[in-house]
């Protein structure tokens, strides 16, 4: 169901509810502080670069990646987005004037907004810090005081740049240059907000620290901008989630994010990504993990109307270790085109990649992976386990595994499979007194639990939920 | 009052071929029935129909549970209404824990009206029983906590087969072959936790090939089912004696029953 009228502000909203979509309603965009116009050209970037008070080396920066995203064709592989208008797109929102450390202090609607996604109560329960995005802003952010005290940073992009211009520079669109592929060009000319974070040397962060991405106008184009530095021998678990409300019309979502894994460090990145049925996702993530560290990215692809979107790790020095676990579920009109990348540079790294999709009710998932090994990468392992679940026959599948070796002595295993759900699984649940749709559930359920127990409690609940919404209706 | 299961004049088939050509039977609670039958007579398709597979379709006749018709109900319905079937071969379910799933199964048995999402039994009651029926079967709590046969022995299955069936307590138990492919050991166990089980709220049909289920079982009557029919119905001597001497008499009893069977178990070759 589409929600074109606005909701009036004096309608409960909660009481509004959009088929198995929970998070599909929005906020009247009446009180913005600036609206960009629509569309893209120099002068809508230059005036982003205005308003962020940004260096003329950025405002540079931003103008070439431009020219490099109009020079580039639109890939001919991966979703269809023949009907993904990039004029008829706002690229820049900006909800509130100033970023809170208090809930008290954003905006009343807004915080409404983050109160109905849980945001304030997981922070107290469970979060070392949140930075919560709006659009093209970040409202809210917050760090524990003993975290802050030993030299963490967690900020949003645009004040590291403003606060920590050395640091800042040294990394940014290092991992992952503007002319990387046509939509990391894309975000590098109109990027706004993001994580920046910096683990010092030896600090091991206990609990998440998490970011919460909210589109909430119509035709938004929401462009990120992540970078993660991990110091060496510290440790941190970043946690990122995204909702969207539901419009008939496009919004667009293009992330970059950027990680740096020094020798013996460890980073888990996990997304949660449930956009509206209505978002083009299209995402460019990188890390480049060196000496003895670990690098994980759990990916969750739930939502969104296209998702194409390969987490990468860049394996730099020996003992480097990399981990992609992947869960993609597309249900109706949804296509995830999803997946890993491994790049191999030095001898005894190893990877390993986990993907596991369900297709259900016309949706389509695709599970796209590289392994890459680099001459004189000897000793390197991968191992590559793909497993689809298609719920119906109107749903599809497809694997896409591309293996590159220029070494000799490496052991790469790749294993996929393929599942229907079993006639002879759901009549065996039955026969026990499960209906059809709780059987259903519970096989989907126990397919993508050897991921789900990977996360912190808290959000393999969250994820089990999700999984039960978007099976809602979905028998007879 | 005792509950009645009651099979009228049963006619099934799989796709296009019939495999049932008018099966009679009534099971009491409290009653143990054996059903005998060479390969191909029909046992297992009785069984699958009775717990309304989808695949096996009911074409002429009627399944009753205390006179309410249940040949058109779902296999969940018909669990509710006190309904189990012990698999010949279960089901692996991965990363299903048994305990969530059984749980969830004794929730919607116990509490026929529960609503998809509403409540499950509580997990301290239901914890307890569970450890004490594992005990009971010899079975190691672990169990619990393991992915729902995934890994399992055949032994190991049909143990959780029976523990199932002590969990959700039906009114009339079908058990497929729950002896076949087992060591001595395991088909001790099965049988006597069976017996442990079965008693007056419980009708029972066991399909068999072997005699230590039925001794430890004595069935009040025996079934011998022979090209989809019910051919002959005896006591337990009925029972000793074509384990002793096979189908052969039967079969020769029997020619147009006979000849059915043998176009089916043509077919399978």
């Amino acid at each position: 169901m589409s929600t074109d009228a606005p909701v009036k502000p004096d309608v409960k909203k909660s009481d509004v509810e959009f088929g198995s979509y929970k998070y599909g309603f929005h906020d009247s965009m009446d009180n913005y502080a600036f609206k960009s116009r629509k569309g893209l050209d120099p002068q809508i970037v230059r005036q982003i670069s205005e308003m962020k008070g940004e260096p003329e080396w950025m405002t540079n920066f931003r103008l070439d990646s431009l020219a490099i995203f109009e020079s580039r064709p639109m890939p001919n592989w991966g979703g269809d987005m023949s009907d993904l208008d990039f004029q008829d797109i706002f690229y820049y929102m900006k909800a509130a004037n100033e970023q809170e450390t208090s809930w008290d202090d954003v905006p009343e609607d807004i915080r409404r907004t983050y109160d109905r996604l849980g945001i304030p109560e997981a922070e107290k329960k469970y979060l070392s810090g949140v930075k919560a995005q709006y659009d093209s802003e970040v409202v809210y952010g917050s760090l524990q005081e003993d975290l802050s005290k030993q030299g963490v940073i967690f900020t949003d992009t645009d004040s590291a740049l403003r606060d920590y211009p050395d640091l800042f520079r040294e990394y940014f669109a290092t991992i992952i240059p503007p002319g990387d592929n046509k939509f990391a060009a894309l975000n590098s000319a109109v990027w706004s907000g993001g994580s920046f974070i910096y683990i010092p040397k030896g600090v091991k962060i206990e609990f998440p620290l998490q970011a919460y991405f909210r589109i909430n106008s119509q035709n938004m184009g929401q462009f990120e901008r992540t970078l993660i530095i991990v110091d060496e021998g510290a440790s941190v678990h970043y946690v990122e989630g995204c909702t969207a409300p539901t419009y008939s019309s496009n919004s667009l979502h293009s992330a970059v994010v950027e990680i740096v894994v020094k020798r013996g460090a460890r980073c888990r990145y996990t997304t949660i990504q449930n956009w509206s049925s209505n978002v083009y996702n299209l995402v460019t993530k990188r890390a480049m993990a060196y000496g003895d560290s670990l690098m994980e990215w759990i990916d969750g692809n739930l939502g969104s109307k296209l998702t194409m979107k390969y987490p990468a790790i860049w394996l730099m020095e020996p003992g480097a270790r990399g981990e992609t676990l992947s869960i993609a579920f597309a249900g109706p009109g949804q296509h995830q085109d999803a997946g890993a990348k491994m790049v191999h540079c030095a001898p005894n790294t190893s990877s390993r990649i986990i993907s596991k999709s369900i297709s259900r009710g016309g949706g389509r998932s695709s599970y796209r992976g590289l392994v890459k090994i680099h001459k004189d990468a000897k000793n390197c392992r991968s191992n590559v386990v793909c497993d689809a679940l298609i719920l119906d026959p109107a749903s599809r599948s497809d694997t896409y595994p591309y293996i590159e070796v220029e070494e000799q002595d490496v052991a790469i295993e790749h294993e996929a499979s393929v599942s229907k759900i079993g006639e002879e699984q759901l009549f065996y649940l039955m026969s026990r007194g499960l209906t059809e749709a709780e059987a259903s559930a519970m096989i989907v359920t126990g397919f993508i639990e050897p991921l789900v127990k990977e996360l912190p409690m808290e959000y393999a609940v969250e994820m089990n939920r999700l999984i039960e919404l978007q099976m809602e209706g979905s028998v007879g | 009052m005792n509950s009645v299961l009651k099979i009228s004049d049963l006619h099934v088939s799989v796709g296009e071929t019939p495999i049932l050509n008018g099966v009679n039977m009534e099971i009491r609670q409290g009653e143990v029935h054996a059903l005998m039958g060479p390969n191909g007579s029909g046992k297992s398709t009785l069984a699958y129909a009775l717990a309304g597979h989808p695949n096996y379709t009911v074409t002429e006749g009627r399944i009753e549970i205390d006179g309410v018709n249940v040949t058109e109900m779902e296999a969940d319905e018909r669990a509710r209404l006190g309904m189990f079937l012990a698999f010949q071969y279960p089901v692996v379910i991965p990363g299903v824990k048994v305990a969530d799933f059984l749980r969830h199964a004794v929730s919607n048995v116990r509490n026929p009206e529960r609503k998809e999402g509403e409540g499950l039994i509580g997990m301290r009651e239901f914890r307890k029983e569970i450890r004490e029926r594992m005990t009971a079967l010899d079975m190691d709590h672990e169990f619990a906590r393991r992915y729902l046969n995934d890994g399992f022995s055949g032994g190991e299955k049909k143990r959780m087969e029976i523990l199932q069936l002590a969990m959700l307590q039906p009114r009339f138990a079908i058990l497929d072959e729950t002896d076949s492919g087992l060591d001595s050991d395991a088909v001790r166990v099965v049988s006597e936790g069976l017996a442990k089980l079965a008693g007056p709220q419980m009708g029972v049909l066991i399909i068999t090939h072997h005699e230590r289920l039925l001794e430890f079982n004595p069935p009040q009557f025996t079934h011998v089912m022979l090209g989809g029919r019910i051919v002959e119905i005896g006591d337990a001597a009925l029972a000793h004696d074509l384990h002793a001497n096979g189908y052969a008499t039967v079969r020769a009893r029997h020619p147009d029953a006979e000849a059915e069977n043998a176009k089916v178990e043509a077919a399978a070759v």
